[in-house]
């Protein structure tokens, strides 16, 4: 195992004597506990952590935080727990972790995908638009699949994530967002008054900026004490609660924030029972913006080397984790900033190369101390290109006006250009961003929502105005006066900095200055992009992808803009600024679902019998949410057997049927007659209690909606069935027109699908059936006819008895109360067994129905087919004034003749069972595209008729009747016979046989 | 996710308890049967689909189940109010908040997020 050999002694916050070990590419390293994985590596001197996007360049780490483009790897915990493209910057590390660098073949160091760098010319902007065009067969094959291997990201786990996620609902009065100075101060001042305050930040750790601003002063403290103090205090309050290593990602419709928690992703041993992540959707009477600023780099001949990093980052390794950037350290800056970064690592013993400032005349304290400290400054200077290969080693150096340059020895290179305020949340609640010429930013301009921004990225630089402005807005979140702020001072200054590139970059050149480090994206290919067009930075950015990879530009997007305006010779707010769309950062798919996967995916229903069709081997099928019995298979049979055997068994003798999933409302009222006429197509006035009706329920448009037997039980009381899948958006339907189109009846509706259990009982025998065990009720037929229903008991349970039929055989449908569903139906079935009966699934139903030509609605209608069109006109009130739909129906496309019509098909060889959704054609020899004249809606083998039957939706079929049509499929054309809809006992005697 | 005050209820409730039901104000003819086809056209097809202001139907349907109408801005997806089935179209110009607080359809203190009674004390 190597040892840390860039840990400064005495430098940082972490604890020395609590290592963790972790293994990169296969290597071992050790690091301390509170590193992350970036602050380890770079402990151990490992800059190069991965290749870049396009170029397979060799990339190290950028930054410290969220912002980081380049520093991605895979985070390996097991088989099933690989993580890509992970930010180094962010992972925490924990004792046994395993990292792998990705988009490299075959080892980081050398990557054959390097030669994209010396081939760039393709790989300009809007490559894959201009390269890849032709031909088009070569898509598939070669293009897409060279693109994917040579430019990408990580890849994906290829198991199931066993973890789990969790999520939840939250409400505050003030929710903080970001825990840097600005964000605690505004949670204290929220606080105090006892308002519900949840202040969220990012890092493991509260401070924000603090982590490297040595020179910060609040209260009397060192800004990083003051930092963890004031946590300590907010802890303590009932009334706050803090949640660190929680990313806001998303601003939504008022004051809706979501958060991702990462719980476990820094733990050695997470055990089972804590959720990997945890989504928070947080509901906050007012935000307070607090998310600080992001450091840009310099834009200059390849900017892009490992060891060139942010210097805030190289402050942070330092004064966070103790970490030495390297040990010859140049800096390149536009602003004071930078220099503090210089300062510190120079007290820690690091040896400054040379500040190369490109500012002309800089002053300042900062710029005093560092000359003081002997470090050579050279101002009016630039960094015009780095050499080295896998770690930057020299820059060149050369005056801004031109002369000798100078290569110096480096090897690491700080760069600051400037701070810019990460608006990104603000702008995803719709406020609007301005452009401040002054600072040359864009900061909150104005508000959409219940929220405000304080601090850095709110344009305020100097750390008393932050605490003041903290304070004020947590005060007014809070409803509270004005109370006492603490002093702050700094000795830093954030201000100032430059956009767009440098010195060496200009518009003549061909340097690969990098803008957009992720995507690999240059200032020259942002020129390019304008030359050829782009005048929007939308379009800019599309074009050459600048911004859109997984960091989403926090670090490109100002330079990028800057770039393009320079080319269009306009003002940076003419060009106009990308919109800033959730998420902020990544977010993983498993935080998003939560629960709601597998099992808990979707609701699962079971019938109150479904126990008893499992015990008896049931195969089930998915209905919706639905589980129902498909068929009953016995020894040996497959599915198609077993409905074979079942439908014979039905129409010899009878067959038990779970029929529970019906749509069941009742309709009950004075004027529940009134309501009926006006929902459905049929007659309902004079339909007398204890009888049945087959309805129709069609929409405003003339088009079948649903349909369902309906028996009156009184004046004022019906039972309507519905279709098992039309069950929820009938009730609505009905909801609907009662409260706002017919609030003047009288009605009331109640769902009572999952009151009443349904055991159908079909087949000759099947009043043999249950006459031992009906109590209370004459089933004669002269006492209760095909299409009644009575109310009594059957084996002493309460029951509605439905004398009807589904299969063309005289049958009876049983509604029990549902907890009593499994126990009748155990005696209906000892019953049932007696008469050489069998229980039959849906698979079943289907044929029987099938075989009597009753449709199913959805299968033979697709809400374009009229009552008309299913041969259902019978089922039209003829005299009726008023019902859903009437109008539609009079309509002049649904009246004329070329209208599909319902009929039967045979197919020529009875062998054949067509295919359910095969188009039918008159004329197969046709050229292709054929005229396609229908469909087919319905198609099994049918043991009772001995052949195949068929249902299809065939233009003017009913004129087609003995006609031979066409179902041309891949393999053949299968020629068939269009007939009538009913192919089993036609004349119908079989009702009441 | 919104936030949508029930008109019935008198509260407002996460969209998830919500469906959306089409525009609104759009009456059905007492004499169906009789319209033309131009009427009928105008009844079954033709909808504003504004950019802005829409008098739209909602239902509570996993609440109190009633719907009711809502005035929403299909830019900003603000609800200026909602009100109950019957009443009749408001002016809305008249009672279109404004403000940062506008897009929170209400002043914050009537937002359900005030400290329950329970949580008041100590």
């Amino acid at each position: 195992m190597m040892t840390e050999t860039f840990r400064i002694a005495g430098a940082g916050r972490l604890t020395p004597a609590r290592t963790a070990r972790f293994t990169f590419d296969g290597k071992a390293y050790a690091g301390l506990e509170g590193d992350t994985l970036a602050s380890a590596l770079l402990a151990n001197g490992v800059h190069l952590v991965g290749r870049s996007f396009k170029y397979h360049r060799p990339r190290g780490v950028l930054s410290a935080g969220a912002e980081e483009p380049n520093a991605l790897v895979g985070i390996h915990r097991d088989a099933a727990r690989k993580t890509p493209n992970v930010r180094a910057t962010v992972q925490e590390l924990y004792d046994g972790l395993t990292a792998v660098s990705q988009n490299r073949w075959p080892s980081l160091a050398f990557d054959i995908g390097e030669a994209n760098d010396l081939g760039s010319p393709l790989f300009s902007a809007g490559f894959y638009y201009k390269t890849f065009m032709w031909p088009k067969a070569a898509w598939d094959k070669v293009y897409e699949p060279f693109i994917r291997r040579a430019a990408g990201l990580g890849v994906a786990p290829d198991q199931p994530d066993p973890d789990h996620y969790s999520s939840l609902y939250a409400h505050c009065d003030v929710l903080v967002l970001g825990g840097g100075a600005a964000g605690i101060a505004a949670a204290l001042a929220a606080a105090a008054g006892g308002a519900r305050v949840i202040l969220a930040d990012e890092q493991a750790k509260f401070g924000g900026a603090l982590r490297f601003e040595t020179g910060a002063e609040i209260d009397g403290m060192g800004g990083w004490d003051w930092a963890q103090a004031s946590l300590s205090k907010l802890k303590a309050m009932d009334n706050v609660r803090v949640l660190p290593r929680a990313t806001a990602f998303g601003y939504y419709a008022q004051n809706l924030v979501g958060l991702v928690e990462r719980v476990t992703d820094h733990l050695a041993n997470p055990g089972k029972d804590l959720p990997r992540e945890r989504l928070w959707q947080v509901r906050a009477g007012k935000v307070v913006i607090a998310t600080g600023a992001i450091e840009r780099h310099m834009v200059f001949a390849d900017n892009d080397r490992p060891g060139i990093m942010l210097a805030s980052a190289a402050r942070t390794f330092l004064n966070q984790y103790g970490v030495a950037v390297g040990t010859n350290v140049g800096v390149y800056t536009a602003t004071d900033s930078a220099y503090a970064a210089a300062i510190d690592l120079k007290k820690a013993g690091v040896t400054i190369a040379a500040i190369i400032d490109i500012r002309d005349d800089p002053k300042g304290a900062a710029i005093d101390e560092a000359r003081g400290l002997g470090i050579e400054v050279l101002t009016g200077h630039a960094v015009t290109k780095t050499g080295g290969k896998l770690r930057v080693s020299s820059m060149a150096v050369a005056p801004k006006a031109g002369g000798a340059t100078r290569v110096i020895p480096i090897d690491a290179l700080l760069m600051s250009s400037g701070w810019t305020p990460s608006v990104h949340l603000f702008s995803q609640s719709r406020g609007k961003v301005a452009f401040d010429e002054a600072t040359q930013r864009f900061l909150p301009g104005s508000y959409a929502q219940d929220c405000v921004s304080v601090g850095a990225c709110n344009g305020t630089d100097t750390l008393q105005a932050v605490i003041e402005e903290a304070y004020a807005a947590g005060e007014t979140a809070a409803k509270q006066p004005k109370g006492n702020r603490p002093t702050a001072s700094t000795t830093e200054n954030w201000a100032g900095g430059m956009l767009g590139t440098g010195p060496g970059a200009e518009p003549d050149t061909t340097v690969k200055a990098f803008v957009d480090f992720q995507n690999d994206v240059t200032a020259k290919d942002i020129r390019l992009a304008v030359r050829e067009g782009m005048r929007s930075i939308e379009h800019v950015k599309r074009f050459t992808t600048n911004g859109m990879a997984t960091d989403q530009g926090k670090t490109s997007n100002m330079h990028g803009l800057a770039i393009a305006a320079e080319v269009l010779g306009k003002p940076i707010p003419q060009v106009g600024l990308t919109t800033f769309r959730a998420p902020y950062t990544p977010v993983t798919f498993g935080a998003i679902v939560g629960h709601s996967r597998g099992s808990l995916f979707d609701p699962t229903r079971r019938t109150a019998m479904h126990g008893f069709a499992e015990g008896r081997g049931a195969v089930f099928e998915d209905v919706g949410q639905w589980k129902r019995a498909w068929y009953f298979p016995q020894a040996g049979e497959d599915m198609y057997q077993a409905v074979a055997r079942e439908s014979k068994t039905v129409r010899q003798s009878a067959g038990i049927f779970d029929a529970s999933t019906l749509g069941k409302i009742e309709i009950v009222g004075p004027d529940a007659a009134a309501f009926m006429e006006l929902l459905y197509t049929n007659p309902w006035a004079k339909l007398e209690p204890g009888r049945c009706r087959y309805g129709i329920m069609l929409r405003e448009d003339g088009f079948i909606y649903d349909d369902g037997v309906v028996g009156r039980l009184a004046d004022d009381r019906f039972h309507v069935t519905t279709t098992t899948g039309g069950a929820a958006r009938v009730m609505n339907h009905m909801e609907d027109y009662l409260q706002t189109e017919f609030p003047h009846l009288q009605v009331y509706l109640t769902s009572i699908s999952e009151q009443w259990a349904v055991i159908a009982v079909q087949g000759p025998r099947s009043r043999d059936i249950i006459a031992p065990l009906v109590e209370g009720i004459d089933i004669s037929d002269a006492a209760m006819p095909h299409m009644s229903v009575r109310e009594g008991t059957i084996c002493g349970v309460p029951t509605r008895l439905f004398h009807m039929s589904f299969t063309g055989e005289r049958g009876f449908e049983i509604n029990v109360p549902a907890d009593f569903g499994e126990s009748v139906l155990e005696a209906v079935w000892a019953e049932a067994q007696k008469h050489g009966a069998c229980l039959y699934g849906t698979e079943t139903m289907h044929v029987l129905r099938a075989e009597k030509g009753y449709i199913i609605v959805g299968q033979e209608t697709d809400g374009t087919v009229t009552p008309h069109d299913a041969g259902l006109d019978w089922a039209i009130g003829k005299k009726k004034k008023d019902f859903v739909g009437i109008r539609g129906l009079k309509r002049p496309d649904l009246v004329g003749t070329g209208r599909k019509q319902l009929v039967g098909l045979k197919t020529v060889d009875p062998n054949v069972v067509l295919e359910e959704g095969a188009q039918i054609v008159a004329d197969p020899d046709q050229p292709i595209p054929m005229k396609m004249i229908g469909h087919v809606t319905s198609s099994y083998w049918s043991s009772n008729c001995g052949r195949s039957i068929a249902l299809a939706l065939v233009v003017d079929g009913r004129e087609k009747m003995g006609q031979r049509l066409f179902v041309p499929m891949p393999d053949r054309v299968i020629e068939v016979e269009v007939t009538g809809t009913v192919f089993f006992d036609e004349s119908g005697d079989r009702l009441n046989g | 996710m919104l936030l949508i005050r029930c008109p019935y209820c008198e509260e407002e409730r996460p969209e998830l308890e919500f469906r959306h039901a089409g525009e609104a104000h759009i009456a059905r003819s007492a004499e169906m049967s009789e319209l033309s086809d131009d009427e009928f056209e105008k009844f079954l097809f033709i909808r504003q689909n504004p950019k802005g202001l829409i008098f739209e139907r909602w239902r509570h349907v996993h609440g109190c189940g009633r719907f009711f109408n809502a005035a929403r801005d299909t830019v900003s997806d603000k609800f200026h109010l909602t009100y109950k089935a019957g009443e009749p179209r408001p002016d809305i110009t008249l009672m279109a908040p404004s403000g940062p607080s506008a897009w929170a359809n209400r002043d914050p203190a009537e937002l359900n997020v005030n400290t329950p009674d329970r949580d008041k004390g100590a």
